[in-house]
């Protein structure tokens, strides 16, 4: 992969964080290899990748828990790479929250302003302001251990923005809380972060929630970044097997070009058992071998042919999930397609059942071509 | 989930089991009370012998010699033992590691009575030698408690920094603390009362030891479990009973008030 | 990560966190341990103190080290050592049982205790811990002795018609000695009995295996770590016990602790005393290493999961 470091700059959000040739080793391991990035200022990034991938590694290099072994990290106009985190314009909420046990949530709160020698009186009116930000105005007197896991999660918030930091770096913010307080919190951050206009840098391992927050993506695995882009360019042109895998399901077609034609091209698909149309998106060559990515949404499904593209098959097993349904279409090949349907209509879920004959249909242009 | 044993019997053998801890200190408690000279025998109740007690010169400077011994010997094993344990929890990587942690915790197996005939060795060898110490006192009692009540204390913080989220001390230099500010504000106070648990201990167990205290007391510094446990190999009397029951009360007490403050502490979050 | 950022900060600090309790236990423990090694292998003389040197110099000035083995041969000659030797590891080995015998019940009734009366039972069992040992031991006197507790009781009720003799016997030795060391016992056994997950229990159940089935392929396995780390902080001490055996046992029935102190004050052999006070640590390494093997792998652990 190749990208530019400036690749994330422009007019809307101008260069902040300047990841330049990074690597981290511990010992004989390698945790993160020679990472060139750009964060946009007002940007909320968001590095997504699995256990193990390097996003916390990367994020503890911002926030000074950790030496970089090569390269050098730039936040405005300042080289931070050795300073110590006591001395960064950065904050970090952590996982854990880390709030500390022994004090109230306000003083957990002051923590960081008493550190910078304020005036009393500006401390407590700070603590009011961020208590009131994050809506736990008069729970200043509580110690954490009294809180709810989500009002914890709003005091680490507090405390970590209390500062005015220029960066606020969040690691895996929503793991601890439950499904239906993770989305009213990932919308209520969003707004926090426009409101204040600090940059955020996320690690998480959900693709959904960097997906519905980030106005950027990082696609890690291996300590090295697979893809960065916008939520809509690493779902809609993933550029590797990994990505398109990784981000959301995805049914993966090969085959040999057999035909060219402007922007289309065809391709004869061994799974597929035919001969199918696609958008080309660039030169291929004849007899070249091409993986195909298609999203199980793309698909129609019905009794009848609609699209360029249709294979006939039988519905192997099928799950109702309220706003849509997934469908596993076995085809005479012995390939399995994964199809979503949305549920537009009342009872629109109840028409398909295991076993029916249906017809999978899907335009050249719903399937994007994948560097393998 | 029934057990092999039915629960009922399991509950009985409990019970059993903490009557057998506390049947023969509460039978000591009660003869303490006893009239009569001759323990076993009851004659009626008084407190007669802790008046005698009061009187008795001998156990007074013992247990005033004891109490500063543990007073000595708590601090300085809390100060060496709590520096050892926070080297062996967060110092991860140091060369001699390993050989640094078998000698914290290599006086805690090694039998009392090896420790004292070595320290008691080496002393009178270092006399010779360097003409230090001169004799044996309060100085050597205290410098081998602080050695072996150490190892105690080491454990004791090595495991309340085991179970204390690092993240926490990374939180306040995030915040712009710096690393002594960080230890003031954020590890100290989380790991105080593992201090103040581990300097509880070391006082208990400098004010019991009997067989190091044998071998490095010299004249004019007879502890109290010396002096007991003198008068007890010549039979059971009714003086020490008394002596006992303070004791039981002293640490019934403390271990109550501890206790108390700890749940508190809990119900406070 | 940074080992984080050394708190202390900087090598100064680190060196003063690791060189203080160093420097006291180098001198106030390995180094004591190696001058009581040396005396093992010093000859016993009559002065003060009674030993004499290793180091020496031949007629023609050169350096001569005589090692006086004679210390450790009498350990084996002497069959009273070999014999003190064998009951001290006989009376330990039978004290550890009984504490497993009767500490494991305990340990396992309270373990599945409600969580509000978990702490409290605890908090009971080790106060008497905190209680003074001697005091401990010396309640016991009354109780056993020939007109203490018991056999007043006994002769009261006419079962017996003569005091039965208890104190001074190997019984009171193993009954004091359990009754000593019992919370040392309970201790680990509950550690490891509460942290087992009970579901296992449940699915070995589920799966047809009745309570003794399951208790021996499930609880029993799981607990062993508990098991084994408190059969070894009984037995380690009690090996080297001093103060049971000589306030409720028998002269005639000497532990090695008791034959080292009386060679050490009554027959002032200083040599012969450090010789079976080394003999006995080189008793315990096999325990002792167990022991230090099991804390070493925790500590693995622990560094392993950070």
């Amino acid at each position: 992969m190749q990208f530019t470091p400036t690749d994330g700059a422009n007019a809307l959000h101008p260069p902040h964080i300047r990841i330049e040739g990074v690597s981290k080793r511990f010992g004989g391991f390698t945790a993160v290899r020679d990472i060139d990035l750009t964060i946009g200022r007002g940007e909320l990034f968001a590095l997504l990748g699995g256990s193990g991938c390097g996003k916390t590694t990367l994020l503890r290099m911002l926030a000074g828990f950790a030496d970089p072994s090569t390269g050098r990290i730039h936040i405005g106009d300042r080289d931070v790479t050795h300073l110590p985190p006591y001395e960064r314009p950065v904050n970090m909420m952590f996982q854990s929250y880390a709030l500390f046990p022994h004090m109230t949530v306000a003083a957990n709160i002051a923590f960081g302003l008493k550190r910078e020698g304020l005036p009393k009186p500006e401390i407590a009116r700070r603590v009011e302001e961020a208590l009131a930000l994050v809506k736990l105005d008069g729970l200043g007197g509580r110690k954490p251990a009294q809180l709810s896991g989500g009002q914890r999660q709003r005091v680490a918030l507090a405390r970590a923005v209390v500062k005015r930091p220029e960066v606020l770096l969040l690691d895996e913010p929503m793991s601890a809380l439950d499904k239906k307080l993770r989305e009213h919190t990932q919308f209520e951050l969003m707004a926090i972060q426009r409101q204040l206009g600090i940059t955020f840098v996320m690690v998480t391992h959900d693709q959904e929630e960097a997906m519905a927050m980030a106005t950027r993506i990082a696609v890690m695995d291996g300590g090295r970044i697979m893809q960065v882009g916008s939520p809509r360019d690493i779902y809609e042109t993933p550029r590797s097997l990994f990505v398109a895998d990784f981000i959301g399901s995805v049914n993966m077609l090969e085959g040999q070009v057999v035909e060219t034609q402007g922007a289309e091209a065809a391709m004869d698909c061994p799974a597929l058992g035919r001969r199918i149309v696609f958008a080309a998106g660039r030169n291929l060559a004849l007899g070249e071998t091409v993986a195909l990515a298609l999203r199980p949404e793309r698909i129609t499904i019905g009794q009848a042919a609609s699209g360029a593209n249709h294979v006939h098959g039988q519905i192997q097993a099928l799950a109702y999930h309220g706003g849509a349904s997934v469908f596993r279409v076995l085809l005479p090949t012995g390939t399995l397609l994964q199809v979503t349907r949305p549920n537009l209509v009342e009872g629109s879920g109840s028409t398909l059942a295991i076993g029916d004959a249906v017809t999978l249909s899907w335009s050249p242009q719903a399937t994007t071509v994948i560097e393998t | 989930m029934t057990p092999v044993l039915s629960w009922r019997l399991l509950t009985a053998m409990l019970i059993a089991g903490l009557a057998f801890l506390y049947a023969p200190i509460i039978i000591l408690v009660i003869y303490s009370f006893n009239a009569s000279p001759m323990v076993t025998i009851w004659t009626g109740v008084s407190a007669k012998w802790y008046g005698v007690l009061a009187h008795d010169q001998e156990i007074l400077r013992a247990a005033r010699v004891s109490i500063e011994i543990a007073l000595i010997s708590a601090t300085g094993s809390t100060i060496i033992g709590t520096l050892a344990g926070y080297a062996l929890s967060r110092f991860r990587r140091f060369r001699g590691r390993s050989f640094f942690m078998g000698l914290v915790m290599a006086p805690l197996v090694m039998p009392e009575i090896v420790s004292g005939i070595a320290l008691l060795l080496m002393f009178v060898g270092s006399e010779q030698l360097f003409g230090w110490p001169h004799g044996r006192g309060i100085v050597t009692i205290c410098a081998a408690h602080i050695t072996f009540c150490s190892a105690y204390v080491a454990i004791v913080i090595q495991s309340r920094l085991a179970g204390f989220d690092t993240s926490l001390e990374e939180a306040a230099l995030d915040l712009g603390a710096m690393p002594m500010t960080v230890f003031g504000l954020v590890t100290l106070p989380l790991i105080l009362p593992g201090i103040v648990s581990a300097w509880l201990l070391a006082f208990s167990l400098s004010i019991d030891d009997v067989i190091v205290s044998e071998f490095t007391s010299g004249p004019g510094s007879t502890t109290l479990p010396l002096v007991i446990f003198s008068r007890v190999h010549l039979g059971v009397s009714p003086e020490v009973n008394a002596l006992a029951t303070i004791i039981i009360a002293i640490v019934l007490t403390a271990t109550a008030l501890l206790t108390f403050a700890r749940l508190k502490r809990r119900a406070e979050g | 990560m940074r080992p984080l950022l050394s708190l202390v900060s900087g090598a100064w600090g680190r060196r003063i966190v690791i060189g203080l309790p160093f420097l006291w236990l180098a001198l106030f423990f390995l180094l004591p341990f190696l001058v009581t090694l040396k005396i093992a292998f010093s000859p016993s003389i009559n002065g003060i103190p009674p030993i004499g040197p290793i180091l020496g110099l031949t007629d023609d000035g050169a350096l001569r080290i005589t090692l006086h083995i004679e210390n450790w041969s009498y350990l084996f000659q002497d069959p009273s050592y070999v014999i003190a030797y064998g009951r001290s590891l006989l009376t330990a080995a039978i004290t550890t049982v009984l504490c497993l015998v009767i500490g494991y019940p305990m340990a396992y009734r309270i373990a599945r205790a409600s969580p509000r009366m978990r702490p409290l039972l605890l908090i009971l069992v080790i106060m008497p811990f905190w209680t003074s040992f001697l005091i401990r031991v010396y309640a016991w006197i009354g109780i056993l002795k020939d007109n203490g507790l018991i056999n007043n009781f006994l002769l009261w009720t006419r079962i017996i018609h003569q005091p039965l003799q208890m104190m001074n016997t190997q019984f009171a030795v193993h009954l004091v000695m359990t009754y000593a060391y019992l919370p040392f016992m309970l201790l680990p056994l509950y550690t490891t009995l509460e942290k087992l997950d009970l579901s296992l229990l449940e699915a070995a159940s589920d799966l047809g295996g009745r309570p003794i089935i399951s208790f021996l392929t499930v609880t029993l396995p799981l607990s062993l770590p508990g098991i084994v780390a408190g059969s070894l902080l009984v037995f380690i001490p009690a090996v080297g016990e001093f103060i049971i055996p000589t306030l409720v046992g028998s002269p005639g029935h000497q532990m090695i602790a008791s034959v080292v102190f009386d060679e050490f004050f009554s027959n002032r052999d200083w040599p012969t005393a450090s010789a079976v006070a080394t003999a006995v640590v080189l008793l315990l390494l096999v325990p002792i290493l167990a022991l230090v093997w099991l804390r070493q792998r925790n500590d693995a652990k622990l560094i392993a999961s950070s």
